[in-house]
């Protein structure tokens, strides 16, 4: 070989639409056979739920027997009528606007936390003024606002109250349990261990059952704690032990060398846990870790077997009124839709973590 | 402090007395006697599962010895925490995988133990660990990632991170073992100058004879948990007493 001059030019890559199509859609006879079926389905399916959602919908209605009698698709009329009730239960109907407002307090409150340049100390001062501040509108019985008992409290804001509780409580306590699963001290070892078994093992609908009826057995006489409040509580018990270990697997996928690290530098315990565990630990739990959040947020809709209107029984409750009988879908629909931009929000902000952790350690 | 008294200058710096170790049935450690003076450097060396390793991780407890006594500047290592921790605050350690944290910034990893373990002001910590980065000859890596250095630039950065305790001894476990070859003498070149310019004790568990020749005050000679033979370099490697020392020569300097 001689030392002449490199001539090879790197080739263009060679693009376009026919390249993609062929690429994607059209590549091997099983491909193709694929591409011939979902576009037969979605030429099938597409058409009627058009149909339903929209040109066959009926928007305007008194009751179901109209809607049924104007159009064949979706009957939105009632969701006109009955939105209110599914959005806020039973709180009282000329106070509505006092849960509409926690309901954006709390949503504009994520969207803050959310932004890095909020993530300063002021953050959870702000947020403790945030609970307060819903806590006063939920309630009332202060600054002129009329009393309503949280028996009455209801449909989204419950949601929400119930999830963003049953998160913030939970995650802590979670950490804590997988740190000592995996503790020295046999007894903390083992504390943790039958803690965990012992939720995940039964299903949160008993949890909740158990709650709501064996806690006031348990408790002195003359004492008792609120059904909202046991609500929570369950809740928190069945995420903690879930996240729990999620977190673990978090931890046992660090190497001995980063707590053998720690410790010769002389870190004590919760040093060494704070500054080098749990950052990378959580890091590469975030993808199950917000799938556990996901389902905590949706599994709060369980609370419906003690008897509290969360968003999901309120939505049962409106088509129980017998002018609108037999518009279980739509309100489900409708309830599906607020879950899912929940759930997605968490998802997509999971995944933008995600891209810009990736980014920072550019590995 | 648990180091209340200061230690008289020619008390040992390590003292290591009939220091026994097992794993499960596994004799590790049998009787290890050992003094190390201020400022000694030392060089161990052995086959692979002779003990060399447990033997040093001992002296900052990473490990546990289960009989006998290891006393580290006057203070003895028990389940005492306080005791514990005051002796990690002398040590520094160099470990064969380098085990930086690949969350924090080659910077962060430095100021992380003067700033949560000896309480220093952090523009403080940085200055002295922008110090200890030229001295390892690679400032210019200070705001990146571990990730994003070679092997032989996170073992220079793992060598700073010990120093930026400023500690009274260093131990070394096998630190050149996972590296390239090529990057094996930027390592040696570093812990050559830190001996030469330095007083802090050293003990390197390495088999890097070239190293040992030139650093060492004494070599040790390590063999199924005990220290079989021990001398200065020169008369180590050319006058070697022990017919499993002179084996294990011969096999590491036979090619």
């Amino acid at each position: 070989m001689t030392d002449s001059t490199i001539s090879a030019i790197m080739p263009k890559p060679i693009t376009g639409p026919l390249i993609w199509l062929r690429a994607n859609l059209f590549a091997n006879p099983f491909n193709i056979l694929m591409t011939v079926l979902v576009v037969w389905f979605l030429a099938m399916s597409l058409p009627a739920l058009l149909d339903w959602v929209l040109l066959d919908a009926v928007f305007q209605a008194n009751n179901v027997r109209e809607c049924r009698a104007a159009g064949s698709g979706a009957c939105w009329a009632f969701i006109g009528e009955k939105h209110r009730l599914i959005l806020f239960g039973l709180y009282p109907y000329d106070e509505q606007w006092r849960p509409m407002l926690v309901v954006l307090l709390l949503i504009a409150m994520v969207g803050v936390s959310c932004l890095r340049r909020f993530w300063t100390k002021w953050l959870a001062p702000m947020w403790v003024a945030t609970l307060m501040i819903v806590g006063v509108l939920m309630w009332g019985g202060v600054l002129g606002l009329t009393y309503v008992e949280n028996a009455r409290w209801g449909g989204l804001p419950l949601t929400m109250i119930l999830a963003f509780v049953a998160i913030a409580v939970a995650f802590p306590l979670g950490v804590l349990l997988a740190l000592g699963r995996r503790s020295n001290l046999p007894a903390i070892r083992a504390i943790c261990t039958i803690y965990i078994e012992l939720v995940r093992g039964v299903p949160a609908v008993s949890l909740l059952f158990m709650a709501s009826v064996m806690l006031p057995l348990l408790l002195p006489e003359g004492m008792s704690i609120d059904k909202l409040l046991r609500a929570q509580i369950a809740l928190i018990v069945y995420a903690s032990a879930y996240l729990a270990e999620v977190v673990r697997g978090g931890l046992q996928s660090l190497s001995k060398g980063q707590y053998e690290a720690a410790d010769a530098l002389g870190l004590t315990y919760w040093q060494k846990q704070r500054l080098i565990i749990l950052p990378q630990a959580l890091r590469i739990t975030i993808p199950p870790l917000v799938n556990t959040l996901i389902t905590v947020f949706k599994d709060t809709s369980l609370v419906v077997i003690i008897g509290l209107y969360d968003l999901m029984n309120a939505a049962k409750a409106s088509f129980v009124d017998p002018a609108w009988r037999g518009s279980s879908i739509e309100a489900y629909v409708f309830v599906s839709l607020i879950y899912f931009a929940f759930c997605f929000f968490m998802s997509k902000y999971s995944q933008s973590i995600e891209k810009r952790l990736a980014k920072s350690q550019n590995r | 402090m648990a180091t209340a008294v200061q230690q008289p200058s020619d008390a040992p710096m390590i003292l290591l007395e009939k220091v026994n170790k097992w794993y499960g049935d596994f004799h590790v450690l049998t009787d290890i006697d050992l003094s190390v003076k201020r400022g000694e450097r030392i060089v161990i060396c052995g086959p692979s599962g002779s003990g060399k390793s447990t033997m040093i991780r001992c002296i900052n407890r990473l490990e546990e010895h289960q009989a006998g006594r290891i006393v580290v500047d006057g203070v003895e290592l028990t389940n005492d925490v306080r005791k514990v921790d005051a002796v990690r605050r002398d040590v520094g350690m160099v470990f064969q995988h380098f085990n930086l944290f690949p969350h924090l910034t080659v910077l962060q990893n430095l100021t992380l133990a003067p700033i949560w373990v000896r309480k220093t002001p952090k523009a403080e910590a940085e200055a002295t660990a922008m110090k200890y980065l030229e001295r390892v000859r690679i400032p210019e890596q200070a705001n990146k990632f571990p990730g994003q250095l070679s092997g032989g630039q996170q073992q220079r950065v793992a060598i700073a991170r010990a120093l930026c305790i400023n500690p009274k001894v260093m131990l070394f476990d096998e630190p050149t073992s996972a590296l390239d070859p090529e990057m094996v003498a930027e390592v040696l070149d570093v812990m050559i100058k830190l001996a030469e310019e330095s007083n802090v004790t050293m003990l390197c568990v390495t088999h890097e004879m070239g190293f040992a020749r030139s650093v060492a005050d004494r070599v040790i000679f390590m063999d199924r948990g005990q220290i079989v033979e021990q001398n200065t370099p020169e008369e180590f490697f050319s006058h070697p007493q022990n017919e499993r020392t002179k084996l294990f020569l011969s096999q590491i300097l036979a090619h």
